[in-house]
């Protein structure tokens, strides 16, 4: 069973007042996200990335298709009692100090008041901010304040947790507790569904990834298969190169580009059907040397902008 | 059992926010202070002093109920759904339903505990106008200066009020606050004119227009029907099946717009 799966899942807006034209803020949705693993839900802004979270919180109704969680349809009582959710840019109430909020979104569950207390102070400790449980939230920085939106995520203990840009306002340090913190969940068995457009989050952590631009999916796998077939040439460093050498390399075509580095060292990329080796020796013969040889490898960077550059532009309906 | 449950977190956490809320605080001094002004008015009007006390108390009930029916109930759903925190109240097991209930229960909550301290505050004052008035002045009175009669009143204010607030927290859920405080002052003005709508005829010739205007008469709240300020004062009796009859009309009208409310939230998308 899937802990997440969509299928052709389509948010229609109307726009405009006196003559409303549609807008496709999500078109046919279909992913599928296993159990346990940490998937990155990528886009640039929007993309549809909180569209498609909010479709799965039921705070907004799809136009067409369905999404399940844990098998069970998304919105009913028995799946929000197993997963957790954290929006954007969250807000809370400002007036309640941040364990009277975590109390009171624990007594939705039914946890006893001594159980209520015991998580709040737990998950507070354990997304740092233990020490201002008693302050207001109004008191509270951007980056408190999502500290305490993925502490009031994790309140019971959720299979599947939903988080809407969650190094959103945080400081380094702070990013890096979040990371730690999305290794523990999947350690334990949790899901962990996360957009984003920090791309070095999702490097850092997913086992898979989707990536969506304009309302549509234009990519969804493995990170390690998205990008294997990805390698687009070679990158060869090389020192003492002799100019006349570089030249006449750049000029057939063996070099597309070469870059200096300082002191004869040019960083040399190749393309994908060179045959290095005939050129390392080459220049070698001509009184180079070799530093390193490495496939020039696309960067998730690189190929989600590419996916989103080539991305259908047409939201519009008509 | 769940669902009361979940219905009573809901309303206790407006409930807290409201008694956190320095404007509540404002309304019930006003309230006291109010009350205060009625007992230096009385002071200087011979005779009449504790009927004016009496009228003022009551006006001033209703007055600040409908303040804070109308200026709270009106941000009840509004003010989570611009704030977003809904987002994160909604993920967790609770139904849009669940939701709306709790938070017109908590405002009720808020409105009773309100208005019994007005109430005390208000029978405080005339105790204590009645132990400064000479034996011979108190006998002349029409009924004793805290006369438990008058709870009926307080009573029928109070389900007014809850049907002011089920109005403002019907509107609250598709509209802004501004708009919903003018439509909602605007029922209220309304409803307290609707008899004038059932004898409309008798001042147009239009058959359609009386039509009309009987048919509004039906739909609008009748909020004239829970005003016995006066009855009460002047000790006036007031059948226990008029206010029996009322308080069902106001329950029933009630439990339409909540159904209502319910109907339109849970329909709404959060974009």
């Amino acid at each position: 069973m899937d802990a997440i799966k969509t299928e052709a899942l389509t948010k229609h807006y109307s726009v405009g007042f006196w003559r409303p034209k549609p807008y496709l803020a999500l078109e046919g949705l279909s992913l599928s996200v296993r159990q346990g693993e940490v998937f990155g839900f990528l886009g640039p802004n929007g993309a549809g990335k909180t569209t498609t979270l909010k479709l799965l919180m039921q705070l907004i109704y799809p136009t067409s298709g369905t999404a399940h969680i844990l098998g069970l349809p998304v919105g009913s009582a028995d799946v929000k009692r197993r997963i957790g959710y954290l929006p954007e840019n969250p807000y809370f109430y400002d007036h309640l100090s941040a364990e009277e909020l975590l109390q009171h979104f624990a007594s939705l569950f039914g946890y006893a008041p001594a159980e209520r207390r015991q998580r709040a102070t737990r998950l507070l400790d354990e997304v740092g901010i233990g020490a201002e449980r008693r302050l207001q939230l109004r008191k509270f920085s951007k980056g408190m304040l999502q500290r305490v939106g993925i502490a009031q995520a994790l309140l019971n203990d959720p299979a599947v947790v939903f988080f809407d840009e969650p190094m959103s306002g945080l400081d380094p340090l702070g990013r890096r507790d979040i990371r730690q913190l999305i290794l523990r969940l999947r350690d334990r068995g949790c899901t962990v569904f996360f957009s984003s457009h920090v791309l070095a989050d999702a490097e850092a952590l997913c086992s898979r990834v989707a990536i969506v631009a304009k309302g549509r999916l234009v990519a969804q796998g493995p990170l390690a298969e998205i990008l294997h077939f990805q390698v687009h040439g070679w990158e060869l460093v090389m020192s003492h190169v002799p100019a006349g050498a570089l030249e006449c390399a750049l000029k057939d075509g063996r070099v597309t580009k070469a870059l200096p580095l300082g002191e004869d060292r040019y960083a040399l990329d190749l393309p994908l059907d060179a045959a290095p080796e005939r050129l390392i020796a080459d220049l070698a013969t001509a009184g180079a040397q070799l530093v390193s040889l490495n496939p020039l490898r696309e960067t998730l960077e690189d190929f989600f902008v590419r996916q989103v550059s080539t991305a259908k532009t047409n939201r519009g309906l008509e | 059992m769940r669902t009361v449950r979940i219905i009573g977190t809901v309303a206790v956490s407006v409930f807290r926010e409201s008694v956190r809320d320095k404007v509540l605080y404002n309304l019930v001094a006003f309230a006291v202070l109010l009350m205060a002004a009625s007992y230096l008015i009385g002071q200087l009007t011979a005779g009449q002093d504790i009927k004016i006390i009496k009228d003022l108390g009551l006006a001033a009930i209703a007055t600040f109920g409908l303040m804070i029916a109308v200026f709270i109930g009106i941000g009840l759903v509004w003010k989570e759904v611009e704030r977003r925190s809904i987002y994160s109240l909604l993920s967790k097991p609770l139904s849009r339903a669940e939701f709306i209930l709790g938070k017109y229960c908590g405002l009720g909550l808020t409105l009773v505990v309100n208005v019994t301290v007005m109430v005390v505050a208000w029978y405080a004052v005339l105790a204590v106008m009645a132990t400064t008035v000479p034996p011979q002045v108190r006998a002349e009175w029409v009924a004793p200066a805290t006369d438990i009669g008058m709870l009926r009143a307080v009573g029928l204010i109070l389900v007014e009020l809850m049907l002011v607030t089920a109005i403002a927290l019907f509107f609250s859920t598709f509209s802004s606050p501004f708009l919903s405080a003018g439509l909602t002052l605007g029922l209220w003005v309304i409803g307290h004119f609707s008899v004038d709508l059932k004898n409309f005829q008798s001042v147009v010739d239009s058959p359609a227009a009386a039509m009309l205007a009987r048919g509004l008469y039906y739909v609008l709240p009748n909020f004239s029907a829970f005003d016995i300020k006066q009855q009460v004062v002047y000790a006036h009796p007031v059948p226990a099946a008029y206010l029996a009859s009322t308080a069902l009309y106001g329950v029933v009208y009630i439990g339409f717009l909540l159904v209502a409310s319910v109907a339109v939230f849970s329909r709404r998308d959060f974009k």
